[in-house]
C-alpha cells in the first residue's frame, strides 16, 4: 500500500516561503491570493498489506523522522 | 579536556572547529566518523560543526540526528558529558532532542554571511567563564536556517532558567525569537548556537573575539 503523508508548519509558525510565494503570485497579477502556507508531502511504498496498520506505522515514521512535530504536524493518508 | 569532532557527510567547517581545539586545548581533537557506534575513551567534548550534513534533506540536521555515533553522543550528555554544536551542529542537536526549539528559515529569507555582535548572558559556565557577563563581541555567521524558534512556554523556561547563552545584540537579522543565538541544557553541559566564534580564534583570521570560548573549555 501506500502511504501520503502531508507535513505542513503548525498554525502560528511563521511560513517566510510561503510569505514569498504569495507576494510572487501577487505581482503575477493573481489578487485573489491571500495568505499562503508551504508544506510537504512524502510518499511511502509499504509492503504491509493492512490499512489500519499501514497507517499506524506511517505516522511513527512522521513522529519518528519526518514531521518535527515542534513546529510541523502532519497528516497521514493510505491509497492503493 | 579531550574533544572529539564529529564528521556527517556534508559538513565543512571541520578544519575551522580543529585549528580553535588545537590552539586553545594544546592537543589534537579525535575526528570520529558519523558510522562510529563509539566515542573514543576519553571524550570530555563532543564538537558537531558547522555545514550542510547530508545536503539538508528533509530538514537541517534531522539526517544526522539519525546517524549511529548519536546514541552515543546522547549517552554522553546523559552521563553529564560536554556537547557543543555549532551552525548545523546546532541544528542536528535540536533534531536529537538534547536542546529544546527548532531552527527554522531565516525570517528574511536570505542566507546570511556576515559578521554579527553577540551578548553573553552569563559567564559562570564552562563555555563562557574567560567573557565577562554582557560582554559583546563579533561572531561571523553563515546560515540559512538560523531562525530559533520554541513554543512561547518553553522560551519563558529557557530565559526564567537562565539558559540563554548568547542573543544577537546588535541586528537581529535571522528573525530568532527573543533574539536567541545560542542556549544551554539545563544542566550548562551542552551549548548550541548560530554563530562561529571558532573562525575568529587568531589575529590572522583578522580577530580573536571568538577564543573565549575555547580557552573556557580549555580551562574546565
Amino acid at each position: 500500500m501506500k502511504a501520503i503523508v502531508t507535513i505542513m508548519l503548525k498554525n502560528g509558525v511563521l511560513d517566510p516561503q510561503g510569505k514569498a510565494i504569495g507576494h510572487a503570485l501577487n505581482n503575477l497579477g493573481f489578487d485573489q491570493v491571500g495568505e499562503v502556507r508551504m508544506g510537504k508531502v512524502i510518499e511511502l511504498e509499504l509492503t504491509e498489506t493492512d490499512a489500519a496498520n499501514a497507517k499506524e506505522a506511517a505516522e511513527e515514521m512522521a513522529r519518528k523522522l519526518l514531521a518535527n512535530t515542534v513546529i510541523e504536524s502532519f497528516k497521514v493518508e493510505i491509497v492503493g | 579536556m579531550q574533544a572529539a569532532i564529529l564528521l556527517f557527510p556534508g559538513i565543512n567547517r571541520e578544519r575551522d572547529m580543529i585549528l580553535a581545539v588545537r590552539q586553545s586545548f594544546g592537543r589534537e581533537p579525535a575526528i570520529v566518523w558519523h558510522k562510529e557506534t563509539e566515542l573514543p575513551a576519553g571524550t570530555d567534548l563532543v564538537i558537531l560543526p558547522g555545514g550542510f550534513s547530508f545536503g539538508d534533506y528533509l530538514r537541517c540536521g534531522a539526517m544526522a540526528a539519525q546517524s549511529p555515533i548519536m546514541r552515543a553522543v546522547k549517552a554522553h550528555a546523559e552521563r553529564g558529558g560536554y556537547v557543543l554544536g555549532v551552525c548545523n551542529g546546532f541544528q542536528i542537536i535540536t533534531e536529537t532532542g538534547l536542546l529544546p526549539g527548532v531552527l527554522l528559515r531565516n525570517a528574511g529569507l536570505r542566507f546570511l554571511s556576515m559578521d554579527t555582535m553577540l551578548r553573553v548572558e552569563r559567564n559562570d559556565t564552562v563555555f563562557t567563564a574567560k567573557w565577562e557577563k554582557g560582554a559583546e563581541f563579533r561572531a561571523p555567521m553563515a546560515h540559512g536556517d538560523g531562525n530559533y524558534t520554541a513554543d512561547e512556554d518553553t522560551l519563558d523556561r529557557l530565559e526564567g532558567e537562565g539558559l540563554v547563552a548568547f542573543r544577537y545584540s546588535d541586528i537581529n537579522r535571522n528573525g530568532s525569537a527573543r533574539s536567541i543565538a545560542g542556549i544551554f541544557s539545563p544542566n550548562l553541559r551542552v551549548l548550541g548556537l548560530m554563530p562561529h566564534p571558532e573562525n575568529l580564534v587568531d589575529p590572522l583570521m583578522g580577530g580573536t573575539d571568538g577564543k573565549p570560548l575555547f580557552d573556557s573549555l580549555a580551562a574546565a
